[in-house]
This record gives structure tokens, sequence and C-alpha cells, in this order.
């Protein structure tokens, strides 16, 4: 076998607050191939977007990656100078954000926040670099493109805005594209328009594309795999069609559950008992177990990864075999 | 009993709360600083008030100066050996201690007097405009608004151009300067205020309006105020001293700490430093202490600093 | 854009016609010219013709139009000290005085957004902590007082540098200015470090508060994700936000600079328009006490209209003429 294009094992990010220690990525394990599309589902605090930046390296103080590896095509990322984390950055790997009205300067006009993004990675001319952002955001579907780069951001609306953002990260022609729920701030008709570009972008340049969400459906119809993520753990993951047709774990089971569906019509929605855990104050052994209705003693350990066929693998006790 | 329950009801949060008083307290008293500034605060009051009876010397009695301790350096011996003169005499020979003591007096009193002034005027008409609306508010907001475009100075400076020197001029100056200020901040603190919760509750119990805004409305705006005019004395007590020291401010019968270290600055060159010298240094402390016990009211009181 | 200029210099016309009235009524009504400008033991018929000479007899309105006129056409009258226009004692003096508020504002700048900056990513280290510490003694200390010490230290008892006047100027474009020659800088400095102090902590708090809003922005860590350099994300991403606000606030305290020069000039006897008008009021010198007010006036309203079309020149989200 190949090197798989970006290998995490036992991946640890923890915040080191006045509070106390939240880890809120606390030991997460994840392979993406070339050319494939995972999504990883949890609820806010569950440290899905923690890993993202972790990979990035842009991870906030007070946090701090302090254990585990994060291997890109087969080189660890964890140990590189501050200048290789600046050329891996928006050049092997891309990333999108949340709230496209946030992530562009709205200072600098379109054409400027584009064309550095080419020229810190490559030494070609302003022209050149132009054309390119022209072409790139021609490919995410913005109309009239030589016109609209010499815009200001508040000139987008928020869709047109997160084209342009993925557009930026299309520049350089990366393996894989990071995107933090970059359609959440958006509307839904937006949102799915901005999906099907994803994934025809994807299918065409070959680019593997790591979807970060809390919405399951977003992930139905885009991502190969998922990993559903709780407390900064992993707790489930397999081929997309498996996980949310057979949640193995009682989690996966409660958020697949949570969403309304339009064959039970009237009648009253599941949700999942509790608050999710502080990620200061985790208890011991399954974080999940104060919230699980099948909770045993054995859960105050912490339960092992279970391997099943096809990649599919569960942290639970008792899972739904 | 029917008016006790109405109050009740409509009582507006918390702001007599005798606990959260005490709370404020404790937490103002968290910060050494702000406790020392507070210290020096109170012990600078205390001793301007009562200078005449703790000041070395009258210095505006002529009867106790003598021509022939003038300039004598601090720590010196008085001409006939009575005295001992710690921060030294100015050119009349009158003794620095007791001129400082006598110049707080008057540069505490200028300060606190136009600062309550200002804030009463202030106060009264940002709670008129907010009352009243429309067109009068728009037109008051906008003399405020230009009013507090021109730096306090520059007004200072043409109100006394025109008016001349003078205790009551420099307060009218002094208020001048400071009533935008609080009709500003009373006027946009009772707008919030009235849209909140428990003003819709007196007004649901048809208490008359003008009631609500001087029982209700103003209460909750009063920490506020309270952060703004601690703030403000002090600047006032700084543009006092600016004014006198250029010449325009008190007259040379009210002798503030800036007519004090104007007189002390003829004779600056000459090595004389401390006629000036320690005057500046009372205002500094005066004007530092109440700078850091605003600054620790500001933290305590504004809840929405606190989150 | 047309409309808001129209809009702003109407808007200012008003304010200086309401100044000029207030200004002229205090100054010319108000206190009474006639008396220092004849002999104290005139005959009533003497009295009577030179207040009739000088048109004091007419009604209020009346001369408040005559003066308003010649005001327009620069025409403030004679100063009675120099007996020469007022207007022309004032432009004699007014670059010297545009020269220490610019240094000032200058050294305000260039101490002011560095230290701000650092202050800003270094918040809770000693050395964020103890810029601001001098940021709050820079607002407190009254600018007298600064340039007392000023001078206790650096000219009485360092004997480093001169505690007042100009020093040698040479001329610049018609200008005298002191900062070409080596003794006219030796001047300028203590009176523009004098000056420049409050503003520098303006400049300082400005700054550190823009950083500190916007280094948590998504934009900032957009940028950094985009692969740039960390030199790139600060002094173009950051820096331009910031500067905004920052140059908009500052641009408005310049007119104040020029208010403060009055203090500044006197303590420093730097032969500015400031020490001419305190000067001025001390001898009750009435011409030249309008002819300051209603120029620094005017001076301040131009002043705030050129940052308000500056704003909106950096700031591509304003739109001039839409504000509110």
């Amino acid at each position: 076998m190949s090197t798989p294009l970006l290998e995490i094992s036992n991946l640890k990010t923890h915040f080191f607050t006045r509070a106390g220690v939240a880890k809120a990525v606390n030991g997460i394990s994840l392979t993406i191939e070339k050319g494939e599309v995972v999504g990883i589902v949890g609820e806010s605090g569950s440290g899905k977007s923690v890993t993202g930046f972790s990979i990035m390296g842009l991870v906030d103080e007070p946090g701090r990656v302090v254990g585990g590896s994060i291997k890109f095509k087969g080189r660890e990322l964890l140990t590189q100078s501050v200048e290789e984390w600046r050329n891996f950055r928006g050049n092997e790997v891309s990333m999108i954000f949340q709230d496209p009205m946030m992530t562009l300067n709205p200072v600098l006009r379109i054409d400027t926040q584009m064309i550095e993004a080419v020229r810190c990675h490559e030494k070609v001319s302003k022209a050149e670099a132009r054309k390119r952002a022209i072409e790139a955001l021609a490919m995410v579907g913005i109309p009239s493109p030589e016109e609209r780069v010499k815009a200001y951001p508040h000139q987008f609306s928020g869709g047109m805005r997160q084209r342009v953002a993925i557009a930026t990260g299309l520049l350089n022609r990366p393996d894989l594209i990071i995107a933090d729920e970059p359609t959440t701030a958006l509307d839904v008709t937006i949102q799915s328009q901005i999906l099907s570009e994803m994934q025809k972008l994807c299918k065409k340049t070959g680019m593997s594309l790591m979807w970060v969400t809390h919405d399951l459906t977003v992930i139905a119809g885009l991502a190969n795999r998922v990993a559903v993520m709780y407390a900064g753990k992993i707790i489930e993951e397999g081929a997309v069609e498996t996980v949310l047709d057979k949640p193995l774990h009682p989690y996966t089971e409660g958020l697949v559950g949570s969403v309304p569906s339009r064959n039970h019509r009237g009648e009253p929605l599941y949700q999942i008992p509790g608050m999710t855990p502080s990620l200061i104050n985790l208890p011991e052994g399954c974080s999940f177990r104060m919230r699980c209705p099948k909770a045993s003693e054995k859960c105050h350990c912490e339960p092992p990864v279970t391997e099943l066929e096809n990649g599919r693998r569960v942290r639970c006790f008792h899972p739904n075999l | 009993m029917a008016e006790h329950t109405q109050e009740t009801l409509a009582q507006a949060p918390a702001v007599h709360d005798e606990s959260l008083f005490l709370q404020a307290v404790k937490e103002f008293f968290e910060n050494r600083v702000a406790a020392i500034g507070l210290v020096i605060l109170i012990a600078m009051i205390a001793v301007a008030l009562f200078a005449p009876y703790i000041a070395p010397q009258n210095p505006y009695d002529l009867m106790s100066i003598d021509i022939m301790d003038g300039k004598l350096a601090p720590g010196s011996k008085s001409f006939d050996e009575s005295v001992t003169y710690w921060i030294g005499t100015d050119s009349q020979g009158r003794d620095m201690l007791s001129s400082i003591l006598y110049g707080l007096r008057i540069s505490l009193g200028v300060g606190v007097v136009s600062t309550i002034i200002a804030l009463i005027i202030g106060a009264i008409i940002g709670l008129w405009a907010a009352y009243i609306g429309g067109k009068t508010d728009t037109v008051i907001m906008r003399i405020v608004d230009l009013q507090l475009s021109f730096p306090a100075i520059l007004v200072a400076l043409i109100l006394l151009a025109i008016l001349g020197k003078g205790v009551d001029k420099i307060i009218l100056a002094l208020i001048l300067v400071q009533w935008a200020y609080y009709a500003r901040a009373i006027r946009s603190n009772v707008l919030v205020e009235r849209g909140k919760e428990y003003v819709e509750a007196a007004k649901c119990l048809a208490l008359p309006q003008r009631r609500i805004m001087f029982s209700h409305v103003l209460p909750n705006c009063t920490p506020e105020l309270i952060v703004i005019s601690t703030v403000k004395v002090a600047s006032a007590i700084a543009l006092e001293a600016t004014l006198s020291f250029l010449g325009l401010g008190m007259p040379i019968t009210e002798p503030s700490l800036g007519l004090l270290i104007s007189n002390g600055f003829k004779y600056l060159q000459s090595g004389y430093y401390w006629i000036s010298f320690y005057p500046g240094v009372a205002l500094l402390v005066l004007i530092v202490s109440i700078n850091l016990v605003g600054d620790r009211l500001r933290d305590v009181l504004n809840p929405r600093l606190k989150r | 854009m047309l409309a808001f200029l129209i809009r702003r210099i109407s808007q200012s016309a008003v304010v200086l016609l309401v100044m000029s009235l207030l200004v002229f009524v205090g100054v010319f009504y108000i206190g009474n010219p006639i008396d220092i400008l004849i002999a104290p033991d005139a005959t009533p018929a003497e009295y009577a013709r030179a207040v009739h000479e000088l048109g004091l007899d007419k009604p209020l309105w009346e001369q408040y139009t005559i003066f308003l006129k010649g005001a327009l056409h620069g025409d403030f009258g004679n100063s009675f000290v120099y007996n020469e226009p007022a207007l022309k004692v004032i432009l004699d003096r007014l670059p010297a005085t545009l020269e220490l508020a610019f240094t000032a504002m200058f050294i305000a700048v260039i101490f002011g957004i560095p230290l701000g900056m650092v202050a800003g990513m270094k918040a809770n280290h000693w050395i964020g902590r103890n810029i601001m510490r001098f940021s709050i003694l820079g607002f407190s200390l009254p600018t007298f007082w600064v340039g007392l010490m000023l001078i206790i230290i650096f000219s009485v008892h360092l004997n480093w540098l001169p505690s007042g006047g100009r020093g040698e100027t040479v001329m610049l474009l018609g200008i005298p200015v002191s900062f070409l020659t080596l003794g006219g800088l030796a001047h300028l400095i203590l009176p523009a470090t004098n000056l420049a102090l409050f503003k520098t902590s303006l400049a300082i708090r400005l700054t550190r508060a823009g950083v500190q809003e916007n280094m948590q922005m998504d934009y900032v860590k957009f940028a950094r994700a985009k692969g740039l350099s960390e030199t790139r994300v600060i002094g173009l991403h950051v820096m331009k936000n910031i500067m905004i606000p920052v140059v908009t606030v500052l641009g408005m305290e310049f007119g104040s600079l020029i208010a403060f020069a009055v203090v500044t000039e006197t303590i420093f006897a730097w032969p500015g328009m400031g020490k001419l008008v305190i000067d001025s009021i001390g001898v009750l010198d009435r011409p030249i006490i309008v002819a300051y007010l209603l120029i620094t006036v005017t001076m301040f309203i131009i002043i705030n209209l050129i940052v308000d079309i500056l704003y909106s020149i950096l700031d591509p989200r304003v739109r001039l003429g839409q504000e509110r």
C-alpha cells in the first residue's frame, strides 16, 4: 500500500486555560487518502475544528499540540520549522473557514488578497498571479471574474464571499482542503450550490477534502467516509452510508436520530439527553457514558477501538452490532 | 400597601442592594494600587479640609510671613530660627508646605464644585433630551457633539478670554467644558435603560413617566455617572491648574496649585526649583490618585466590562 | 460625495458664524475696548468722538456686520500692541506653531503606534503592561506639569537642552523652520516631546485596542492559512485595519494639538501663536484674541473635514453622503 495523503495518529491538542487544561483533541487517529472526501461530524466543542487547525499548525494560544503525529505524504508536520509551516499552509493544504463575512480582510481588495496567496509560495509575476486568481474565481462560479476581482469583500454577498475564500484556497492547487463548517453561515439554497460546486471540484482536480460540520445531512451527500467526534475523540468511523444507516455507537445513533426526517412527521424528535461535558473536567472512561442509555459499570474504563471490516471502527463497549 | 407592592414589582434591578454595594467595595480593594490611591486621595481631601488647622503657617496672613525668609531651600530654618521650612519658601517668604495645603483646598474645591454643578446641569439636559426626544433631542445632541469636538482647553480659553479672571469665571468655564459629557452619557444610558423590562413593567403599572425617569431610570445610570465624574474631577483640576498656570484662571488672591506652580516658574531657571516642584508633586499625586480610583471604579461598577 | 461636501461646508459655515458672533459679542461688547484705547483723562467730548470714530455708537448688529465684513476680508483690525494688522501678526507666528504641532504628531506616531502594537501583542507580558502604565500616566499628567519637569531635568539639572525659544531657523519654501538646524532641533525637542506626550498615550491605546481586536479576527487566521508570513499578516492585514481608526482619531486630534500648543509654547517660550494669544490676553490686545480664536476654530473645522474625507478614502466600506 502507498502512503496515505494525511495520516494523523494519536493527536492531542490541549488548551491551557486558567480554569484548567481543556483537552480539545485527545488522541485521535485518522487517515485521508488521495481524492477522498472525509466528513468530520460532531457537536460544537467536540474538537473537530481544533483538529483542522492542528493540521494547519494554527492552534491559537493558549492551545498547543502536546502529542501524537501528523504525517503529510509521509512527512512529519509537527517537527517543521516556522518557514516550512508557512510554505506548507495554503500550498499543500488549504483551509476554509466558517464565517465568510469574517475570513476576507475587509479593507483589502480581492485581487490583493488572492495575488499575495499565490506569490508567497511561487515566484510568479503579479500579472500571472492575477490570471490565476481570475481562473480560480471562474472555477468556483463567480460571474465576470475579471471585474469582480477588483472589488472589496463587502461588495459580495455571503455565498459569493465563501466562493472567493474557496477560490483563494484553490490557488496553489493543494492536495487537501480543510473546510471548517464553510456552509453553516449560509442560506440552505446557497449551501447546496456550494456543496455541489465542491463535489465537482474534487472530482475534477483529484484533491482530497476534509469537511468539518455538525450537520449530518451535509455529510450524507458529500463525503465518502465520515468520522464522528465526541469530546476530543473519534468515537466512530466508516463509509458514509454504513455509518448513517447503521450507526454503531449510541452517540452516533442519537445524532442520526436527532435529524428531522420526512418519514416521521408529527412524532416528537429524538434528543440526546444531557449536555456536552466540559473539556476541562472530562469524566473518567467513556466521556459519553453520562448521557448514554447503554452505559454500564464497564464504561468507567476507557473503551477500546473495535476494528470491523472496510475500515469501520467504533470506540464503545456496547456497540449496536 | 398597594403602593408598596407596586414599588417592589417595578423595582429597578438592585440599585440599592446593600450586599451588592459591599461586594463592589470588596472588589475595589482587591486591586492594591487602587486601594493605595483611595487612601492617598482620602488623606489629601482630609488635609485640604483641615488645612487651616494643620498648616504650620497661614500663608495669607501678612503678619506671619517674613520677606527675609524668601526663597529658602527645603529644610532651612527661618530667619529668627523659630520654624523649619521643610520644603522651602517662595519669593515672599511663605512656607511652601502651608501654601500647598491651602492650594490643595482651592484646587479640590474648584474641581469638585464645578464637576457637581456640571453633572447636575448635564444630567437635567440629558434626561430632558431623552425624555422629549424628536427635534429638541436632535438639536441638543448636535450642540453637545459640536462642543465635544473642540478640545476643552480651547473652549475654556475662549470663555476666559471673554470673561476675564476670577473664581466664578473659572468655575463657569469648567462647567461649560464638562456638562456636555454628562448630557451625552445620561441620554444614551437613559435610552438604553428605557428599553429594558423593568421600565416596561413600571409603565404597565401606569406610573407617571417623570417618576419612572427619576426613581427608576436615573438610579440605574448612577454607576456610570460616578465613574465619569470621578475621572472628570481629575481633568477639571488639571484644566484649572493649566489655566491658572497660563495666568487665565484663578486670581492672585486665590492661589490654587496651578497658580503656585506658575509663581515658582519664574524662579525655575535660577535654581529655586522647589517653589514650582512641590506644588507640582501635590497636583500630580492628587490627579493620579483620583484617576486610579476612577479606573478601578470603572472596572468594579461597569457590569458590561465584567462579563 | 459632492452633496456630502456641500452639506459639511455649509454646516461648518454656520458653526463659524455662531462662533464669530459669540467671540465678537464677548470680546468687543462685554468688555469695552474704548477704555484702553484713549487716555483716561480724556474729556467727554473726546470720548464721544472716539466712540463715534470706532463705530461703537451703532447698534450691535451693525457693528457685528462691519466686523464680519472685515473678517471675511481678513481684516480683524490692528493689534494694539504691534500696531500691525492682527491677521498678519498671527500668520507670522503660525509656522512656529505648526512646526511644533507637526513634530509632536510625528513623535506621537513613530513612538505611539509601534509601542501600541507591542502592547497589543504582548498584553500579558511585562513589556505590554509597562507600556500601558506609561500611557495611563501620559493621560493623567497635565501637559504643563510635564513641561516643567522636562525643563527641570533636561535644562536646569542636566543642562543638555535649552529651555526656551526657537533657536536658529532656516527658510524652507519661504517659511522659517527650526528642525533643519542643529540649534533649532535642540530647541524643538523638549517642547515637541511635551506636546506629544498626551497624543503618544492616545496612539498607544488606540493601536493596542486595534491590535487586540483584529488579531482575534478570522481574517488574520485565514491570512495565515494562506501561508503568508507573520510580517505580512501583521504589517499589511492587521495594520491596514488598525490604521483607519488611528489615523482618523489622530487627525482629529491635530486640531487639539494646536490648541494645546498654547500651554507648551508658554512654558518653553516658543514664539508661536499660542504664546502670542496668552500674551495678548494679558494685555487685552482684543483684535489678536479675536483673530486667534476665529483662525483656530476655522483650522479646527477644516481639519475635521479633511479627516472625514481621508477616512472615506482609507476605508472602502464607508460611503460618504450615505452615513446614518
